[in-house]
């Protein structure tokens, strides 16, 4: 089953920065990692796939179903987004935070239901962030923050999790925290899930596949060990990259060279 | 969540009772409490008569239509405050601070200049009000947006422009109408409670049934707002049309108060934020609440400004004013730093 599928998707910003002729597919439960240098159109793209932007031209699909022929509860009920930047105005505790998830399944004014109540909780324990739910976010570390994103995102029991740059600025252990759990996600909820990163090997660590964007425009796409290779990095990103393995676990390891 | 509703409703319904009870019981008259309820009491039971008609008639003519003007006024104001709020994502914006007050004033002011506000008319100065303050709202919002956001800064710059330019209309028109056709440009600059007629009351009061059935209905999508409009619409709501109907339905409480009572200031900056204290930031919760809070607020304040100085009497304006300024300075120099870092 193809959980996303995207043919020639283009679009523009009105200062010109464009995405073209994007296409890939993602299949049910597996994680695509898309990487690629600054200005490329990744953070675009996870804004194309939760329709807050409208493309151009081009077609998307979500099991099977045209993204625009979606209502937007619709959308949300299918794709979570973790963004980039998550700040709240007001002094919103972090269950009240997580609760929010649950508006793409609320009706009328939106009391939450025992359902509501249980999909929260649920969110809370499977993040690790249950005992900070009385908390502000501001009260809250990196990788606690992040996780409590991360809990609002499956609060709203979505089939796709999209996630942009979810290790920015968080230390190795943190970061590998969230690694973990995407794992367990994918495995326990299958999730299908696309991961926007800056950081290769941690991308290229937990996807199943990846998508090297350049320019508004698919370089490479395909199996880590695919794109992972020097003279693909090298081309995209403008500069002398090292590409080999890690000696203990086999696993792809890439540096940019001084 | 809705017991929590049902009891803090109850509680500020019960709050709200005493202060319009002691309201119009204190006076250069005093009446006792028990009457006052009791006259009150009287129209709907039969109770045996133990008060003078003299004091059914201060309590019923004299200070009821006041005290019930302060409460719909209040309740506007505080509304259209909460609303503001919710959709700058900034806790220091009120119909007064942004403008809007002033727009609504110069709205009701044309419609007494034009004469589409006289005879008749009277019943529609709330809309001009509203329209005024519906013209003023798009306009701090055009100044002050940058990609969509209002940070604090130009939101508030923008306020003062917006609220100066439509002041200084008002006196203008004021100098070119005849001084008895205008209850004086005072009234509509710091904001007085007057002894309205209960067929203007009504409509005030009917601006204020749609306003707050708008914003309720909004009240969850206002919540995911706090997060952002990107957030929010990515849980499926749809934050432009959250925004145009809260800018709508609060300039439209905002007019029709204002057509009233003049801008009385920070009312709804001091109430949604001693609600959002006590209760959260919740807006199913504070909408509702502040609706009941700002009601008995300027029922005391009202008070307050009418006994304070008896026989003579300072405008309810000038109260809140006094209790708001350094309440905004308060807050601008604590709670904004901490919610916007």
């Amino acid at each position: 089953m193809k959980a996303v599928e995207v043919y020639d998707l283009a679009f523009r910003y009105r200062n010109g920065r464009v995405l073209d002729a994007i296409s890939f597919v993602v299949e049910a439960g597996e994680v695509l990692g898309v990487i690629g240098p600054n200005s490329a159109g990744k953070t675009t793209l996870l804004r194309l796939l939760s329709r807050v932007l409208v493309p151009e031209a081009g077609k998307v699909t979500l099991f099977g179903r045209d993204l625009n022929a979606l209502t937007k509860r619709e959308v949300a009920r299918t794709v979570a987004v973790v963004p980039q930047e998550f700040q709240v105005a007001f002094p919103f505790t972090v269950g009240q935070v997580v609760a929010m998830g649950r508006y793409p399944h609320a009706r009328g004014i939106g009391f939450e239901t025992g359902e509501d109540r249980r999909a929260a909780e649920q969110a809370l324990e499977e993040t690790g962030t249950r005992h900070l739910a009385g908390k502000y976010l501001d009260q809250l570390s990196g990788g606690e923050k992040q996780r409590v994103v991360i809990a609002r995102a499956l609060a709203q029991e979505p089939r796709i999790l999209l996630l942009d740059e979810p290790m920015a600025h968080l230390d190795f252990n943190n970061q590998m925290e969230i690694l973990r759990l995407l794992r367990r996600l994918k495995a326990e909820r299958g999730l299908t899930i696309i991961l926007v990163s800056h950081d290769l090997n941690a991308a290229a660590g937990c996807s199943d596949r990846l998508l090297l964007l350049k320019g508004g425009t698919v370089l490479t796409a395909g199996r880590p060990e695919e794109v992972m290779r020097a003279e693909i990095l090298e081309s995209a990103y403008g500069c002398p990259i090292w590409v080999g393995a890690d000696p203990d676990t086999g696993r792809i390891r890439v540096l940019p060279r001084l | 969540m809705r017991r929590r509703l049902l009891v803090v409703m109850a509680v500020l319904t019960a709050g709200l009772a005493a202060a319009v009870v002691l309201a119009l019981s204190v006076g250069t008259v005093r009446i006792g409490w028990l009457q006052t309820m009791a006259i009150l009491g009287a129209k709907v039971l039969p109770l045996p008569v133990f008060w003078t008609e003299a004091q059914e008639t201060i309590v019923l003519a004299l200070r009821l239509p006041r005290v019930l003007l302060a409460a719909i006024v209040g309740s506007s104001l505080s509304l259209a405050g909460a609303g503001f709020q919710a959709i700058s994502r900034n806790p220091l914006a009120d119909p007064g601070v942004l403008g809007v007050s002033s727009g609504a004033a110069f709205g009701v002011v044309m419609g007494v200049f034009t004469g589409l506000g006289a005879g008749a008319g009277v019943l529609f100065l709330p809309l001009f009000g509203a329209a005024g303050a519906l013209v003023a709202a798009v306009a701090v919002y055009g100044i002050a947006s940058i990609d969509g956001r209002l940070p604090i800064q130009t939101l508030l710059l923008a306020g003062v422009v917006v609220s100066l330019f439509f002041s200084s209309a008002i006196m203008v028109a004021s100098a070119l109408i005849r001084a008895e056709e205008l209850q004086g440009v005072v009234f509509y600059l710091i904001g007085q409670l007057r002894l309205a007629d209960y067929p203007t009351l009504g409509v005030v009061v009917g601006c204020l049934v749609v306003g707050t059935g708008l914003i309720y209905l909004q009240a969850l999508p206002l919540n995911l707002l706090a997060a952002g409009e990107e957030a929010a619409a990515q849980l499926g709501a749809e934050p432009e049309r959250v925004k145009r109907m809260i800018f709508v339905a609060c300039s439209l409480v905002t007019g029709a108060a204002v057509s009233v009572s003049g801008s009385v200031a920070f009312v709804g900056l001091i109430v949604p934020h001693a609600v959002r204290l006590c209760l959260g930031p919740d807006n199913r919760l504070v909408i509702p609440a502040s609706l009941l809070a700002g009601a008995m607020f300027l029922v005391l304040t009202d008070t307050l400004a009418r006994t304070v100085v008896a026989p003579a009497e300072i405008p309810v304006g000038a109260v809140t004013a006094f209790l708001g300024a350094p309440f905004f300075a308060y807050l601008l120099r604590t709670r904004y730093r901490s919610v916007y870092p």
